[in-house]
């Protein structure tokens, strides 16, 4: 980026006016991606920002960059074909839990195990705000809701655990309003490939607090387990931290008495780790467990855009484009005069 | 009202011509039919005929053995003079078991020529086929003249000494019957055997094998003495404009057509596809031309096919799909994204039988409802159809001329006929095709840039990401007219909804006045056709005017918008009758865009038109 031009967050505001909720936690994530804008370097020329449908997808018109606002699950897709087209390009997907894992579950999986390089932003607020309160995918058994009066019976899905189950190698987690969203969106941003990162929002309308477990302010700390690679697992104000049992094979909490961690046989955050990755996303609070945030897994694999324009080259090699004889190919005759 | 088509079966209808001769290959889908037809129909073309072929196979991959639904066929017509359709009835039919026996006789006219395999005519296949004693030795072919030998035999004893397997041996067998047909129609074997080395490249024994059958086959022919029905044909060349030919498919045509009409419009290809039958060659083609700027991506599903395809249209390069009936009903919600957002992209149908599945590898052009009408809102696009092999070539480039100079999604409907069939083309002169380059938008134009400004002809700029200067968003959602933002109002909704129509619309400017094809305007009778009827219609026609009834034949290309002076040069014909392979859909927009008394003459059995059936009707309508 051109240094006489520092871009400042204000940069990447558009004159649209913002239709979401007072409240919404939507607002704190776009005040987040604007600011973390400058300081990755993004060009808003070479930014584009796709979305499905839903709350969420309105995002597109609120960023001062190129943006594409498509139909409900369909943004990887489309993405895709943006990506293809132009690997230059800087490529975000902006989603929500019932356009990417309901009516776009395929479409996520594909990209998802493809590795196309872009970052993927999965608002996850366990309802369909847009439609008025129906429960979603991700919806807790028992949610009542319009279509649900009596409360939902099927069981939900963990979106970090789809991702990494359909081959993920950027796995993270923020929260709409904690401080740390900025961190993570500018690893996804600095991660080659798909990079995953599911955002708890908070919907105030239709699903308020349903979080709160684990962000409202009493219970953040107790609740709350910030990743980072290469530092043990601690929360609580270092209190508490994640040790693995060895025989059973799960993840447990264990008290850290003054700071000794290795004591307390504390985890040392590898995001290289799949396994633990796995059982790490899976920790639920009304299991006993805190929530796992920040870069849960990363481990970079080629990806797939770069792999299509390396085949598309090396078939190309040698090859002197000539429609005249591509036309007349094959098995031919001539008709004499 | 509507008129079925008459099953005419009668030996009226036996070729007339004796220029002229059909031949049908039968036998288990295992047999290697399409294989042999394939090859015998380049050794026609290479022999100067004009021809025209029907491939004829089985939804299954690997149906049981023996088995009537197991049957795969190929049929070629070919001849001294114009031929437009793979032939009425057949003259020749080539059995290879009893089950290709019993359904492929209903195909061949009365007195003609019945090959059979005796060797594969034993109890197991003729229970299979549901026959109690051999068609060959009771007097149920009586009206046929009949030829059976022992091929399988024949075909063992003439590659023993390569040592192969008796599985592998018989394999030989479809090698043996093409080198009899070679000899019946005195054609070269060299380029077949050439083709056959180059095949089993890998595998000089077989190549060795297939070839020797191939050689007994023909030396049958012309040793075996036989008296009666097996005589040699001197089929006359064709006549034809000096120049290059080859054959094609229309799957070979599209592709090449697309890729042409990419390098005209001076643009890189993004083609999006998932398999279906009968479109997924198109996409194999394609993914072979990659120094032609063509990226093929094989998607998870249509939708995430035609949304690709956008992505990348939005990004800068020409965005294609293509698929059958089922997966162009999945596409429809994108189709309306593209409509919205005014992005060029190109939509190819090859129409297969339906509803839902359907029939997969037969031919209808029942799709033309779903092409004009088949989606939510008003969503007007522009629809092309292709009338043969040769003709999707043009079609192709024409769909991407519409689309990047007018900034809209085009259909392209062609047919599982058109999509198989083959037939001699002559290789155009690419320098005679006009470019009509696209010129992206790369600056803020005087008074400002506003994303959904528009053209004399309606169309809004391109811009692609990435430009500086000329950031914006586009979606879904209704557009404000000019500045693209969204806009709910009820005034701007409605413009917007009249832009879209008018834009559509005008593209009539930019396409030929209808031509009638034979006849004159003013006829007592006319035949509107659209798509790969245009073959039986076009011979049924010339027959009836030979015969000195007042017909003409009006083929039309550009479905939607229809031809300027298409309504007036309808009302000039006394009678408008709409042949076409589904239950009456180009008839009804006929009807509703000109309020002209179109009447139907249908059919659906998955086969195509014969040209008997429209002589007929022909005949009917001026009695
Ligand atoms: S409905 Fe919920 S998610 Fe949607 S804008 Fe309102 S608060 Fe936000």
């Amino acid at each position: 980026m051109n240094e006489m031009t520092k871009l400042t967050p204000k940069d990447f505001e558009t004159d649209q006016e913002v239709r979401w909720c007072p409240g919404c936690g939507d607002y704190a994530i776009l005040k987040a991606v604007q600011r973390i804008m400058p300081e990755i370097g993004a060009i808003p020329e070479k930014t584009v920002f796709v979305s499905g449908i839903g709350c969420s997808s309105r995002f597109p018109y609120y960023m001062e960059t190129y943006g594409f606002h498509t139909i409900h699950g369909r943004a990887p897709a489309v993405a895709t074909g943006v990506k293809l087209a132009n690997p230059e390009l800087d490529v975000w997907i902006i989603t929500g839990d019932g356009d990417a894992l309901s009516i776009g579950g395929n479409h996520t999986m594909h990209l998802i195990r493809r590795n196309l390089d872009c970052q993927f932003l999965l608002f996850n607020n366990e309802i369909y705000g847009l439609t008025k309160g129906q429960y979603s995918p991700t919806s807790r058994v028992g949610t009542r809701s319009p279509s649900t009066p009596f409360g939902s019976v099927d069981r939900p899905v963990t979106p970090c655990a789809f991702a990494l189950g359909s081959g993920a190698r950027f796995v993270a987690r923020g929260i709409d309003t904690h401080k740390n969203l900025g961190n993570v969106l500018k690893a996804a941003h600095g991660h080659r490939g798909t990079s995953f990162v599911e955002i708890y929002q908070n919907c105030i309308v239709y699903n308020d607090d349903v979080f709160a477990p684990f962000t409202a302010k009493p219970n953040a700390a107790e609740n709350q387990l910030w990743v980072e690679h290469g530092k043990p697992m601690l929360f609580n104000g270092g209190t508490m931290g994640i040790a693995l049992d060895r025989i059973d094979l799960h993840l447990h909490v264990v008290d850290v008495v003054d700071g000794n961690w290795q004591a307390a046989g504390v985890l040392v955050h590898d995001e290289n780790n799949r396994g633990i990755a796995h059982m790490l996303v899976d920790m639920r609070v009304d299991q006993g467990l805190p929530i796992a945030l920040g870069v849960i897994y990363q481990n970079p694999a080629p990806t797939f855009e770069s792999a299509v324009v390396e085949q598309n080259a090396a078939a190309a090699k040698g090859k002197k484009p000539d429609l005249q004889a591509l036309i007349a190919k094959g098995q031919n005759w001539t008709v004499e005069a | 009202m509507a008129t079925a088509a008459r099953d005419v079966n009668t030996e009226t209808t036996a070729h007339p011509n004796e220029e002229a001769v059909v031949v049908r290959f039968a036998g288990d889908s295992g047999d290697g039919m399409q294989l042999t037809g394939g090859q015998f129909t380049l050794s026609t073309a290479l022999a100067g005929n004009d021809l025209a072929t029907f491939p004829d196979f089985p939804a299954e991959i690997r149906a049981p053995q023996g088995t009537l639904f197991g049957v795969s066929a190929f049929q070629i017509n070919f001849g001294s003079e114009a031929i437009d359709t793979a032939g009425d009835m057949a003259d020749v039919l080539i059995a290879m078991n009893p089950a290709a026996l019993k359904s492929n006789l209903s195909g061949l006219r009365l007195g003609g020529l019945i090959i059979a395999d005796e060797g594969e005519f034993g109890p197991r296949n003729l229970a299979k086929a549901g026959y109690a004693v051999s068609p060959l030795t009771d007097d149920s072919l009586a009206k046929w003249q009949l030829l059976g030998f022992n091929i399988s035999q024949l075909t063992l004893d003439s590659v023993k000494p390569f040592g192969l397997g008796n599985k592998e041996a018989l394999r030989c067998k479809n090698m043996w019957t093409l080198g009899l047909a070679l000899w019946m129609f005195d054609r070269e074997r060299g380029p077949i055997i050439e083709w056959l080395k180059a095949k089993f490249a890998k595998n000089p024994t077989l190549a060795d094998a297939n070839i020797a059958a191939l050689n007994a086959g023909h030396a049958y022919g012309e040793t075996a003495e036989l008296t009666g029905p097996l005589k040699q044909h001197h089929i006359a060349k064709a006549e034809a404009e000096p120049g290059l030919y080859r054959t094609v498919t229309g799957s070979d045509s599209i592709a090449l057509g697309l890729v042409a009409g990419a390098q005209l419009a001076g643009l890189p290809m993004f083609f999006g596809g998932y398999p279906i039958t009968p479109a997924s060659a198109i996409l194999h083609n394609l993914s072979k031309y990659k120094e032609y700027g063509v990226t093929t991506f094989q998607a998870e599903d249509e939708i995430a096919a035609i949304a690709s395809a956008i992505g990348a249209s939005y990004a800068g390069q020409l965005g294609i799909t293509s698929s059958s009936g089922p997966g162009i009903a999945l596409k429809g919600e994108a189709m309306g994204l593209a409509i919205m957002t005014e992005l060029p992209l190109v939509i190819i149908n090859s129409q297969r039988g339906g509803p839902s599945t359907g029939l997969p590898t037969k031919t209808e052009q029942s799709d033309l409802y779903q092409a004009v009408y088949g989606r939510n809102g008003d969503a007007p696009l522009p629809v092309i159809a292709a009338r043969s092999p040769s003709d999707a070539f043009d079609c192709a480039i024409e769909a991407v001329r519409i689309a990047t100079q007018y900034m809209t999604p085009v259909m392209l409907l062609t047919d599982g006929y058109i999509a198989n069939a083959a037939e001699p083309w002559k290789v155009p002169d690419m320098s005679t095709y006009e470019p009509f380059p696209v010129t992206f938008l790369d600056h803020v134009p005087d008074g400002g840039f506003r994303p959904y400004s528009r053209d004399e002809k309606l169309a809004r700029p391109w811009v692609k990401p990435g430009t500086p200067g000329l950031i914006h968003r586009i979606g879904g959602i209704e557009k404000q007219v000019d500045t693209g933002h969204i806009d709910y109002n009820p005034a701007n909704h409605q413009a917007m909804t009249d832009l879209r129509q008018a834009k559509v619309a005008g593209i009539a400017d930019s396409i030929p006045d209808q031509a009638v094809d034979l006849g004159e305007a003013g006829a007592k009778l006319v035949f509107v056709g659209w798509g790969s009827t245009y073959g039986p219609i076009h011979q049924a026609v010339r027959r009836a005017r030979a015969k000195g009834l007042d017909v003409a034949h009006i083929h039309i290309r550009h479905i939607w918008p229809l031809p300027k002076n298409l309504g007036d040069l309808l009302r000039s014909f006394g009678k408008v009758i709409v042949p076409e392979m589904n239950t009456g859909q180009l008839k009804t927009v006929l009807r509703d865009q000109y309020l002209v008394d179109a009447r139907p003459l249908n059919k659906v059995s998955g086969q195509p038109f014969r040209i008997a059936e429209i002589e007929a009707a022909i005949e009917e309508a001026l009695s």
